[in-house]
């Protein structure tokens, strides 16, 4: 009778809603509940955002939170064993970026990858985003990010208005030594943790993540503070000895006005939900005053 | 005979000495950072105030000596291997000597020791002591089957050691936490940037006995390079001479790797030039090599501290670099 078009909304609105509908049990369905991570930070992140009772195995240098020592340990960056990947039967495995044989392999037997690449400060944060929509762990993901972003922004108020020391971040050194010693250049998340720590990278200028420091170098650069992060934890006894080894660069400020400085806490060194705590470690380390 | 004998050798240590005392002295001059020299020697300004002088004394001078010390080591214990086996493409690392050393210094990295002794740091003590280790059975296998020293025993128990060996590192290296893998490969390319004196006065008594053993070593290497027999003949105690060459050469190139790593292409490149330019006579060679090799590691550490500042590339691969092409032309120029 009319020649009126059926009513613009009702049909389409139909069918959003079927899809709508079809897309959330797709989504229920597609939510991975076997995951195994081979990366500790992202690891950390899947436990941080919620999703942590999914992770069925992890890599074998996984230890934080406590949980994943009891998980199946199945390799690491350069020997992920497929076998074993594949018999635990997941839905989701979470892969170096320059894993690329290990991501044809998976691809071939059907299992879903999520690709991670170290990226910085802001990598922590999409990871997290990301991580969060593909588990369905959206809010926990939020949350995360919450509270990375307030400690990250409580340690940039405090060391606000404060000198900047030069510092030397150094992550490997031969033991009493000045040898082999591998500071941070001015990219990547060491870099960006030490500058919202409040202190100025003695090598912002060399556009790489890690850089060999000669004694050359370290004694024309002369940093303020020396700041050593270490995994393993060093004996009161040993320490002594590896702040003498640093006074044989007797000329420079770090060493004259006593500032060298070992951390050897995980948090500093792995790029996962932690990073604001590790950048607090380092900004007690640079500026003490600003945390009393 | 004597007369012209000593003059060569004269002239070639007159010659090549010079070349050794120029890079020492030249040397740490250059570098990645320009440094003021009338500061570097001002006395009257305290010497914990003064970078000039740190950079100097501490950065620069310690590695010259370093590069002079493993240069002369390396290029002398060439030569002595090479008598030895009579083999001209044997090195110091034929038998194993530096994949010995290599696996200490894997294994320290890998498993986080920090000992130290005397004030010597763990990786130093560990590869020296896995050049002992490899030079012990190496020359176990040699006697076990001769009872004396045969010389193709001790070059198919080097090869065949330092490839063991060589799977062991790999091993290690496998299961190594990701950042120790670099510091593994790092130390296996050389390195001379000791930034301290420390190491070079550990290692220097070491060197001397060496040396004073090749000093020894001279004339009954040119008669071992007859041949077992003729040299018999000649009066020599062949089977003294042949352990002295052996346990010297490997003292040499243990002390060497210990302080700088196992820095290649050195002790084959020099004693073939030295050779093109003196003859064969080790009474000469030796003396040549030792200076010659002296002034070739200094000379390439000063490329790898100028080249691409601030980043420093390793002497290691300088000496590849500029070795690789040069021992192919003389595999062909031989063949």
């Amino acid at each position: 009778m009319s020649r009126r078009p059926p009513a613009a909304g009702r049909r389409p609105l139909g069918a959003v809603v079927a899809c709508a509908i079809a897309i959330g049990v797709i989504a229920a369905q597609d939510r991975p509940a076997r995951i195994i991570s081979l990366i500790p930070a992202v690891t950390e992140m899947l436990f941080a955002i919620g999703a942590g009772e999914r992770v069925v195995a992890v890599s074998s240098f996984d230890d934080y939170p406590p949980q994943v020592r009891q998980l199946e340990r199945v390799g690491a960056l350069l020997d992920p064993d497929l076998e074993r990947i594949l018999a635990l039967k997941p839905d989701l495995v979470v892969v170096y970026a320059s894993q690329s044989d290990l991501q044809r392999q998976l691809g071939r037997a059907g299992v879903p990858t999520y690709i991670y690449k170290h990226a910085g400060l802001a990598g922590v944060v999409t990871t997290l985003r990301d991580l969060g929509a593909r588990t369905g762990h959206q809010e926990g993901a939020a949350r995360a990010i919450q509270e990375i972003e307030r400690g990250m922004e409580d340690v940039r108020r405090r060391v606000a208005g404060r000198p900047k020391p030069r510092t030397m971040l150094v992550f490997g050194r031969e033991a009493l030594a000045i040898r082999g010693v591998y500071a941070s250049g001015g990219v990547g998340f060491l870099h960006e943790m030490l500058v919202a720590a409040g202190g100025e990278n003695l090598f912002a200028d060399v556009p790489r993540e890690a850089i060999q420091a000669t004694s050359e170098l370290i004694l024309a650069r002369a940093p303020d503070v020396i700041l050593e992060l270490r995994a393993g934890e060093i004996p009161q006894s040993q320490l002594q000895d590896e702040i003498d080894t640093w006074r044989r660069l007797a000329s420079l400020p770090a060493v004259r006005s006593n500032r060298i400085y070992f951390i050897t806490d995980p948090r500093t060194v792995v790029p996962g939900p932690r990073v604001a705590q590790g950048t607090e470690l380092i900004a007690r380390a640079l500026h003490p005053e600003a945390f009393r | 005979m004597i007369r012209p004998i000593r003059r060569r050798l004269l002239l070639a240590v007159a010659g090549f000495g010079t070349l050794a005392a120029a890079s020492i002295l030249l040397a740490p001059l250059a570098g990645s950072t320009s440094i003021d020299l009338r500061r570097a020697f001002d006395t009257s300004l305290p010497f914990v105030e003064n970078v000039d002088a740190q950079i100097f004394f501490v950065a620069r001078l310690p590695r010259t000596l370093a590069g002079a010390l493993v240069g002369a080591a390396l290029a002398a214990a060439g030569v002595v291997f090479q008598g030895l086996l009579r083999n001209p493409l044997a090195t110091p690392f034929t038998l194993g000597v530096s994949a010995g050393a290599a696996l200490g210094a894997m294994l320290v990295i890998t498993s986080g020791w920090t000992f130290g002794w005397a004030g010597l740091p763990a990786i130093p003590i560990a590869s020296f002591a896995g050049s002992v280790g490899a030079v012990t059975i190496v020359y176990a296998l040699a006697r076990a089957r001769h009872g004396g020293l045969s010389t193709n025993v001790l070059l198919l128990a080097g090869v065949t050691l330092n490839a063991f060996f060589s799977a062991l590192i790999l091993f290690v290296q496998f299961f190594a936490d990701y950042a120790d893998l670099y510091r593994m490969l790092r130390w296996l390319v050389g390195d001379l940037d000791v930034a301290s004196y420390q190491p070079i006065l550990t290692a220097v008594p070491l060197l001397a006995v060496a040396f004073g053993v090749f000093a020894w070593l001279a004339r009954p290497l040119n008669l071992l390079s007859l041949g077992v027999d003729g040299a018999e003949t000649h009066g020599i105690d062949v089977r003294r001479a042949q352990r002295a060459a052996f346990f010297s050469a490997s003292l040499a190139t243990g002390a060497a790797v210990s302080i700088a790593g196992p820095i290649g292409f050195v002790g084959i490149i020099i004693p073939h030039l030295v050779r093109l330019i003196v003859g064969a006579d080790h009474r000469v060679v030796l003396p040549s090599a030792a200076l010659f090799g002296a002034a070739f590691l200094v000379g390439c550490d000063v490329l790898a501290r100028t080249l691409m500042p601030p980043v420093e590339v390793p002497v290691g691969v300088i000496t590849a670099i500029l070795g690789g092409p040069f021992f192919l032309w003389l595999l062909v120029r031989r063949a």
